[in-house]
């Protein structure tokens, strides 16, 4: 690619409130998954600002952002993106290998975040052994174990039949109705999106061209937590 | 990361790609093992070197030569001291002189001299010298089988191995050891050996005292006044001891084969080379030396005492002369040696560069998983680095096995060889403890620094891409 300068997301304002499930729509190419990488801390906007509980991720370093991945951040992936030589439960665990959480606690809370999506019993397996759905659910009990605020789910159910799709899909609910945590997800199936999101918010060509409250849903109240402003 | 956690890890990480690490971890062990046994050779004739000079029991002596004695001339003096003719004398006063300088222990006359010997009416020719009493605490002493003199007058002698085996007539043999020795003594001890020797003995009175006068009174000087009379003697001596002393060993008391007591030595006012040169000395009852051997207090004071002396116009000569040139010979044989090892090890280095650049590659969405959930920069660096320096360990620990195995079985080979040659075997091959610390640590550190670009090249990479890519 070079020095090419591609924007992938231009002149992008919004904001998101603490406890709300916001999906961003958009077909391929649109720019979703670059605003997502960039709530996540994973890249950087080159001009602009996003704002998360008060700090502008463009201005962390590079320690301060993986401090903030670690501890304020949950993530899901497409294609699982579990580490396939570790077992279900050392996949759990890694983030607090890195969070420095004492060993001695580790092993209880890896139990209770596996039978939390209802794999207590695949602990020892390795995800090849397991089915799309059920990584995907390791998947959530990993992005889980830190006790993050924000959970970030791209296309969390695209690599998954519709009845292991609704399955995953109520587990996230489940954490945004029962936790309170703030769920920003990617997808391209907009029924998906209505089904659970309080908002949609759809992209085109890395512009804003569309915010739908869905009136439907019952967000718990919240000050404003999440807001992106960014050209990366 | 903590260190358990990134320990665990690396060796997670590396039992996942057993072959190509194990592999690589054999290449470290080969450069180790290379280095180690190079090292050990190079320590083991050092110290092979240093135990025979140690055997010769003169690191603390400086050995005191006249300049007058032109077959000891060393050319450098000849061209920056005074004229042979012009230098100091060796004598009794300038003996009790070089006593009294400070930090030497005692200055005794080097009495040697080649004579018959007597045993069971067998005659044997040999090389006779003077022991101190101080001798018996020295560490080429230390091995005597009997007793030392009892006294420094004593009529005693103590033999060295080789004429103890040419007494009782059986071949020397090369490479005897102490338990020989015990044997060698038993028959020999409290024996009686008779030794002829040349007496110089002063003359009463001048050879003429008429032709003297005349002569002076003619202004022929052709006679200088002093005379002396060489008289053959015999002494009985009783065989007190034997030592394991080798002759070959380099100069002083130890090359002769019988020693006698100073004290004794002395007395028998036995002619000495010197007393030629020296005639007109050699008359009266003050003797020449041909040498006086100076005990100093410590070894590293001998340099100095050795300066004060030249002062005084003598020449000098220590071991610790011969010893320090060559050491600097086996610290540059040490340092090529290093060199050859050091070229496995950098053979090696590469490897390591390789396995992990090949690991970045292949982890590379492993890696942009990590930070993705929450792995710092420095976590990811670390990690590599842990692998890097698992592999350095583990490859110096097995390495250091092999260089030590290497060595043993050189070892071996050579004194199976040595003896078919029949030379006494020799153990040239040393793995001190602190060569194991070394090639270990030094192992790792190598490895460490391979594991610096692949380390570093990791942690930048950014995570976005390395998810991308499938």
């Amino acid at each position: 690619m070079g020095e090419t300068l591609i924007r992938a997301v231009d002149g992008v304002s919004l904001e998101v409130r603490a406890g709300e499930f916001v999906a961003l729509l958009g077909s391929s190419g649109s720019g979703k998954s670059s605003v997502l990488n960039l709530i996540a801390g994973l890249d950087r906007p080159t001009s602009g600002s996003v704002m998360v509980q008060e700090r502008d991720l463009a201005q962390l370093s590079r320690e301060e952002l993986a401090r903030y991945r670690l501890h304020t951040v949950g993530m899901v992936f497409q294609s699982f993106n579990l580490i396939a030589s570790m077992t279900l439960a050392e996949n759990v665990e890694l983030p607090m290998r890195f969070a420095e959480v004492e060993r001695g606690k580790r092993d209880s809370l890896v139990r209770e975040a596996l039978s939390r999506v209802g794999l207590q019993a695949r602990m020892n397996h390795r995800p090849s052994e397991l089915s799309g759905g059920e990584q995907q659910r390791a998947a959530l009990a990993r992005a889980l174990i830190n006790r993050p605020q924000l959970l970030l789910a791209d296309e969390p159910t695209g690599n998954l039949d519709s009845h292991t799709g609704t399955e995953i899909m109520n587990m996230v609910r489940g954490f945004n109705q029962q936790l309170g945590m703030t769920v920003v997800m990617v997808t391209h199936e907009r029924a998906l999106a209505e089904r659970y999101a309080q908002r949609l918010i759809f992209l085109a060509d890395g512009k804003l061209v569309g915010d739908e409250s869905h009136s439907a849903m019952t967000a718990g109240a919240g000050t404003d937590q999440a807001r992106a402003e960014g050209r990366p | 990361m903590k260190l358990p956690d990134l320990t665990e890890l690396a060796v997670r990480n590396l039992r996942e790609s057993l072959l190509r690490n194990s592999l690589t971890t054999v290449g470290i062990s080969v450069g180790v093992a290379s280095l180690v046994a190079m090292l050990s050779l190079g320590i083991g004739l050092q110290q092979l070197a240093s135990r025979r000079l140690m055997k010769s029991g003169l690191f603390d002596t400086v050995v005191v030569t006249s300049r007058r004695d032109l077959r000891n001339f060393n050319r450098e003096e000849e061209r920056n001291g005074p004229a042979p003719g012009e230098s100091r004398v060796l004598d009794e006063p300038t003996r009790v002189e070089i006593e009294h300088l400070p930090n030497v222990l005692e200055a005794y006359p080097d009495i040697r001299f080649i004579t018959e010997l007597r045993y069971e009416d067998k005659p044997h020719l040999t090389t006779i010298a003077a022991l101190p009493a101080s001798a018996k605490t020295n560490d080429a002493f230390e091995t005597v089988q009997g007793h030392f003199f009892s006294s420094d007058t004593a009529p005693e002698a103590i033999l060295q191995k080789t004429f103890a085996e040419e007494l009782l007539g059986r071949a020397p043999k090369p490479g005897l050891d102490e338990t020989n020795i015990k044997e060698l003594a038993a028959p020999l001890l409290g024996k009686e050996i008779v030794m002829r020797y040349a007496q110089r003995e002063a003359a009463q009175s001048p050879p003429s005292t008429e032709t003297n006068d005349k002569n002076a009174a003619s202004g022929d000087r052709s006679l200088a006044g002093a005379a002396y009379s060489v008289i053959s003697r015999e002494q009985k001596l009783k065989i007190v001891g034997v030592a394991d002393l080798d002759p070959e060993s380099m100069r002083g008391p130890t090359r002769a084969r019988v020693f006698l007591p100073l004290g004794l030595a002395e007395s028998l006012h036995v002619m000495q080379p010197t007393d030629l040169r020296e005639v007109s000395r050699a008359a009266t009852d003050q003797p020449v030396y041909s040498s006086v051997s100076v005990r100093v207090r410590n070894p590293s004071q001998v340099q100095k005492v050795e300066d004060a002396i030249k002062k005084m116009g003598f020449n000098t000569f220590s071991i610790l002369d011969a010893s320090r040139s060559i050491q600097q010979f086996f610290k540059v044989l040490d340092v090529f040696l290093g060199i050859f090892g050091s070229l496995a090890l950098a053979v090696a280095f590469i490897g390591i560069i390789n396995t992990l650049v090949m690991a970045i590659l292949e982890r590379r969405r492993e890696i942009g998983i990590m930070k993705a959930i929450g792995a710092s920069d420095s976590d990811i660096k670390k990690l590599f680095f842990a692998e890097a320096g698992a592999m350095g360990i583990l490859g110096g620990i097995v390495g250091v096995a092999l260089g030590w195995a290497i060595g043993q079985v050189i070892n071996l080979g050579t004194n199976v060889y040595l003896k078919s040659q029949s030379f006494p075997p020799e153990h040239f091959w040393s793995v001190p403890l602190w060569l194991v610390a070394f090639a270990v640590l030094f192992s790792f550190l190598v490895s460490l620094a391979a594991g610096l670009y692949p380390a570093g090249r990791a942690a930048r990479l950014d995570p976005v891409q390395a998810l991308r890519y499938e």
